[in-house]
């Protein structure tokens, strides 16, 4: 039972079980598996984001900007798509990416070559990336009618019963556990946000793996930025406001520690998951949506309290082991 | 952050004097600025140097200044307040449905004041309490704070304010003084004092340089710092007052996205944003920096989100400048 209460994935399973079973009681069919698809592919772009900022929050670090850098990249792909409805989609997405990882680059460059707080570069990034969409655009919006059919498609195009977009989160969990697990980069991040100078002293680069972390927040909120204008088929200057909370939320959520080094993949899955649950169950169980923002900001207070617990135990254990040898 | 590569240190043989230090400081660097974008402003603009215009000007900052001098004490103690827009929507919508119960303006000030204190006792208690990290407390409660205005109002907004309400934010004291110039000049010294003269505030740099040695040195540490998030929702509380008095209605948006101004506001005051450092008249002229900045722009009809750009990058490169400009220094030295 004390291993159980430990292991902060199953604790998180055990929490989204419980939160199904409570709607479940009040509305039953939300637990119908095409339902619960339906709510895994809703909350895709949440994971995609969430397991990027999990990778910059490993390293001690933070990117308040991916909403923004999301809003920004899928404006771009947005406008790419309305001049030139030829250029084939695969290459929008690229430059999405490429664009997303470009702004995550500039975010990591300040943290690395200039040695600025990341609070301070994502907090005054977030306010620039914001206000280039609207000098790109002069606060107009890109609508549907604007955007080709195929470039509307793609997210939802069924494959194998189910939305590209589903899928494309699938690949992405992947790509980012192997990252995680099974190579030095991944390694690195957990290296640099348990112990920087540890880190130092066994050859590793702080700032350019922090760097590296937020190449690839970048490029995932470029990803997610092409998915969400294509998935809502609108893009405007305020797509995904306030986003960026829902993001470290979710990671927060999943037991990643804002104090670097703690954290899995999993972890942020299950937290994106937990907060897409609440927001898909909200309107069904006859809360008001207006209540989401209230209670996502106490399940985040929560989490963090039960976070800090279990490293605080952690500690302990570890120095009276030691006392007693 | 930059504990990463050691720098070795390099101690004078004799220290400047007070004068030298003085006219090398962060301060005097603001001023000069704030001098060159009055010259620059009344240049651009004629309409500019006119008392009621200038008074007009105020506004701009004087609501965001009252929590900056909070935030100041709280960032140079090491921690950070993220959530004092939301405490102003919340006082906001706290006023708007006590007036919708028919209470008049002083039980308004007195609920405004208290809801801010009660948010701000919240964060403290979270922080200091149980020893969670400020920044990320301070999202939650962002997040919820607001949320609970928007579960009260939901698309609504309160209106119908007692007229007597309105002074707070649209009253003048004496000639072109408004009431809320005059609460940003005497906060101001207040905090001064507090900050630069008092046992409490050689206590809050104390804390931000080395807790540990705070502790040890016999600081009560969690107390001061329950004290600081206090002060900083009675503040948000102040400002609420004064936004919805001069606004006259509330909606759950009201003061989005201030958080990051007044930070902006506070660092670029000379406070660092790692704790231990800083100074109350850095943030006063950083606040009339940033408020003849965004009325110099508003004269020239730029519109908001440009000058939110403008903020961003002046957050940035005011952090920047220091470390390229010590480096290039450095590097010349060698």
């Amino acid at each position: 039972m004390a291993k159980f209460l430990k292991n902060r994935e199953l604790l998180l399973v055990g929490a989204i079980a419980v939160l199904l079973a409570l709607i479940t009681w009040r509305f039953p069919p939300f637990v119908a598996p095409a339902n619960l698809a339906r709510v895994y592919n809703d909350t895709s772009i949440l994971i995609i984001l969430a397991l990027g900022q999990m990778a910059v929050i490993l390293t001690r670090c933070i990117d308040l900007s991916m909403a923004a850098n999301l809003a920004l990249s899928g404006m771009v792909a947005a406008m790419l798509n309305a001049a030139f409805p030829g250029l084939p989609i695969p290459l929008i997405m690229l430059a999405a990416i490429a664009l997303g990882a470009l702004l995550g680059m500039i975010n990591g460059a300040l943290v690395w070559k200039l040695d600025i707080p990341p609070i301070v570069v994502t907090l005054g990034t977030l306010t620039i990336y914001r206000g280039l969409i609207f000098l790109l655009t002069d606060g107009k919006w890109i609508n549907a009618h604007q955007m080709s059919d195929a470039f509307k498609a793609l997210p939802r195009d069924a494959l194998f019963g189910f939305p590209v977009l589903s899928w494309l989160s699938l690949v992405m969990i992947g790509l980012v556990f192997l990252l995680m697990n099974r190579t030095a980069l991944g390694r690195a991040f957990y290296a640099v946000g348990g112990n920087p100078h540890a880190a130092v002293y066994t050859g590793i680069d702080v700032g350019r793996t922090r760097f590296s972390a937020y190449c690839l927040s970048g490029a995932l909120a470029g990803l997610s930025g092409y998915l969400w204008v294509s998935r809502y088929a609108v893009a405007y200057v305020d797509i995904a406001a306030g986003f960026e909370l829902d993001i470290i939320a979710a990671c927060v959520i999943g037991g990643i520690s804002i104090a670097g080094g703690i954290g899995t993949v999993a972890g942020a899955v299950l937290g994106a998951l937990f907060l897409g649950v609440i927001k898909n169950a909200l309107p069904v169980i006859n809360i008001s949506p207006f209540a989401q923002m209230a209670i996502s900001g106490t399940v985040i207070i929560i989490a963090v309290a039960v976070n800090a617990r279990a490293e605080r135990r952690k500690g302990r254990v570890i120095l009276r082991k030691a006392e007693a040898v | 952050m930059a504990e990463t590569h050691l720098a070795p240190r390099h101690i004078p043989d004799r220290l400047e004097g007070r004068g030298a230090r003085l006219l090398r400081s962060w301060e005097s660097l603001l001023f000069v600025v704030a001098c060159l974008i009055f010259l620059g402003n009344s240049l651009a603009s004629p309409y500019f140097l006119d008392p009621w215009n200038l008074s007009d000007a105020t506004f701009n900052f004087t609501e965001k200044a009252m929590i900056a001098f909070a935030m100041a004490l709280v960032i140079i103690s090491g921690e950070i307040d993220l959530s004092v827009a939301s405490i102003i929507a919340l006082a906001s919508t706290a006023m708007g449905y006590a007036v919708q119960l028919g209470f008049d303006t002083p039980a308004l000030v007195a609920i405004g004041l208290s809801v801010g204190l009660i948010c701000g006792a919240v964060n403290g208690l979270l922080i200091t309490g149980l020893g969670l990290p400020s920044i990320v407390v301070t999202i939650g409660t962002m997040s919820l704070f607001r949320g609970l205005s928007f579960i009260i109002l939901g698309d609504q907004a309160f209106t119908g304010y007692p007229g007597s309400f309105s002074w707070f934010g649209q009253g003048y004291v004496w000639w072109v003084f408004s009431f809320e110039f005059t609460l940003f000049v005497i906060l101001a010294i207040v905090y001064g004092i507090v900050l630069h003269k008092t046992n409490f505030g050689r206590a809050v740099y104390a804390i931000g340089n080395n807790q540990t040695a705070a502790l040890f040195s016999g600081i009560r540490v969690a107390r001061i710092k329950f004290i600081l998030f206090l002060l900083t929702g009675l503040m948000a509380g102040l400002a609420s007052i004064c936004l919805t008095s001069r606004l006259g209605s509330t909606r759950p948006s009201i003061a989005l996205g201030w958080e990051l101004e007044v930070v902006t506001m506070v660092v670029l005051g000379g406070v660092n944003i790692l704790g231990g450092s800083g100074t109350i008249p850095g943030v006063v002229l950083a606040a009339l920096i940033m408020g003849m900045v965004t009325f110099g722009f508003g004269l020239l009809n730029v519109p908001g989100i440009v000058m939110s750009i403008f903020i961003g990058l002046l957050l940035i490169s005011v952090i920047a400048l220091p470390i390229l400009w010590r480096r290039a220094r450095r590097r010349l030295a060698h």
